[in-house]
């Protein structure tokens, strides 16, 4: 992993790694949850690949992203729901 | 960019990037397309290794970060090798949908993106040599391994290892990474039946025939073994039998000018991603006599498939573990009781949603098509939820 960068994950500030994927950095961060599912349940990444879209986040904006295919870059914005 | 290159690659895997080295070595125009942020597929995951090197020096366009959507993939280029690769096989169990809950795969994914599972207690369980790798890993990082359960019989695991002679490639990392597992506690004919916690997963209820035991632990990484992603394939129009793309003797599908290597035409493993990468990018360049050579080893590799399939069989128990409130379609919380009298996939997705949430099925129609017998008909465009702008880009 690569240079200390800084994120702002639901306004906090998180220190983490160039390369690592927004995922990761949510779960070293300890985020309580990724998403809310259609009942109110707290989701977290499943599949770690793409596919399962569990650990969709806001990233700079963006909503639905999927964390896992995400890198972290320095000032990124991530928001959880 | 439409349009230029000879041969176009999906997947930067094994079989993706042997396609692209061996058509691009020929003169071919090569341009590969992958969703992930790097190359080297699951397996790989932005590792160097010879393929990696050997990839760069051979003038292909690698095009990372973008999933292909739709059909028009065959407008870039005048030939398609589909290396869509595998997904993990999820099977429903309580808990299942609790934070800590991951794949096998998923695990494995996500320590290498960069996810520090030091000190954390882990339990791995499921089905497959996966497995293994997963939790040599995890130990590797920092965290302690609890318990690796495999569901197979340990008569069929030792069989299947007895047999590895043949292969001594998968012995010698066999014996690899039984040596990184050092003394963790490995079991046979075991299974997770539920995962338990307030919040997310504290611990796991493990089942060994008649015998019961709850392990506590930070992270349960379950995986039942992988499915190949033949969704672009099935857009494309190509032939999909058991669940895997058809392929002739050049890898060639039923579709003219498409071709599948890999885990797509069904699971066997690196070298047989590898083999059969070879193969379609020799014969996607035109030389046909140089890929027959390679014939003998696919047909090793695709035998150590088979033996693969057959060892690690899923049991019938683990095929009921879900209660009937147990979340089925996690997309849409759709339960196994609201589905499992459903006549089939038409009829499931009318009357509760299960398979219209944004995985469009890929998680749950691997599971009904299990538990069920039924899953998701032929997939629609856009593969990949899409922004609106993408959906008019080329």
């Amino acid at each position: 992993m690569g240079r200390r960068i800084t994120i702002s994950v639901n306004g906090r500030a998180v220190e983490t790694r160039e390369g690592t994927s927004v995922a990761a950095a949510l779960l070293n961060a300890g985020v309580a949850r990724f998403r809310r599912s259609e009942s109110g349940e707290a989701r977290e990444p499943l599949c770690g690949m793409g596919i399962c879209m569990e650990c969709r986040v806001t990233i700079d904006g963006e909503a639905q992203v999927r964390s896992c295919q995400r890198l972290c870059e320095d000032g990124m914005e991530v928001e959880t729901t | 960019m439409s349009g230029g290159s000879d041969v176009v690659v999906v997947g930067a895997g094994p079989a993706g990037l042997a396609a692209a080295c061996q058509a691009a070595e020929s003169g071919a125009r090569v341009l590969v397309m992958d969703d992930n942020a790097a190359a080297g597929g699951q397996v790989w995951r932005g590792e160097q290794g010879e393929w990696q090197e050997r990839f760069a020096r051979s003038g292909a366009a690698l095009e990372t970060g973008r999933a292909v959507i739709d059909e028009r993939v065959r407008e870039r280029g005048r030939t398609v090798v589909l290396a869509t690769g595998a997904r993990e096989l999820f099977l429903p169990f309580p808990g299942w949908t609790l934070p800590g809950v991951v794949g096998a795969g998923g695990l494995q994914a996500l320590i290498k993106s960069g996810y520090d599972v030091a000190g954390k207690r882990v339990v791995v369980a499921g089905s497959g040599p996966l497995l293994y790798a997963v939790a040599a890993l995890a130990r590797e990082k920092g965290a302690s391994v609890m318990l690796v359960a495999e569901q197979a019989p340990g008569a069929a695991v030792a069989g299947f290892v007895r047999g590895l002679w043949r292969h001594p490639e998968k012995l010698a990392q066999g014996v690899g990474l039984a040596m990184a597992l050092g003394g963790v506690e490995a079991v046979r004919g075991c299974w997770v039946e539920e995962a338990m916690g307030r919040g997310r997963v504290e611990g796991v209820k493990m089942r060994c025939g008649r015998r019961v035991w709850e392990e506590s632990c930070d992270v349960l990484a379950a995986g039942f073994g992988l499915t190949p992603n033949t969704e672009l394939a099935e857009m494309l129009g190509c032939h999909v039998r058991a669940g895997a793309v058809e392929t002739g003797d050049w890898q060639q599908t039923s579709v003219e000018g498409v071709y599948a290597a890999g885990e797509v035409t069904g699971i066997g493993g690196v070298e047989k991603s590898v083999v059969e990468g070879e193969i379609a990018g020799l014969a996607a360049a035109g030389r046909r006599a140089e890929a027959e050579r390679l014939f003998g080893r696919r047909a090793q590799w695709r035998r150590f498939g088979e033996e693969l399939g057959r060892a690690f069989a899923l049991r019938e128990e683990v095929k009921r573990l879900a209660r009937g409130e147990t979340v089925l379609c996690r997309c849409e919380d759709v339960t196994v009781g609201q589905l499992r009298d459903r006549a089939g996939w038409r009829e499931a997705k009318l009357r509760t949603r299960c398979g219209m949430g944004a995985c469009q099925g890929r998680v749950c129609g691997a599971i009904t098509r299990t538990l069920f017998g039924w899953g998701p008909s032929k997939p629609r465009p856009p593969l990949y939820p899409t922004r609106f702008e993408d959906l008019f880009s080329d």
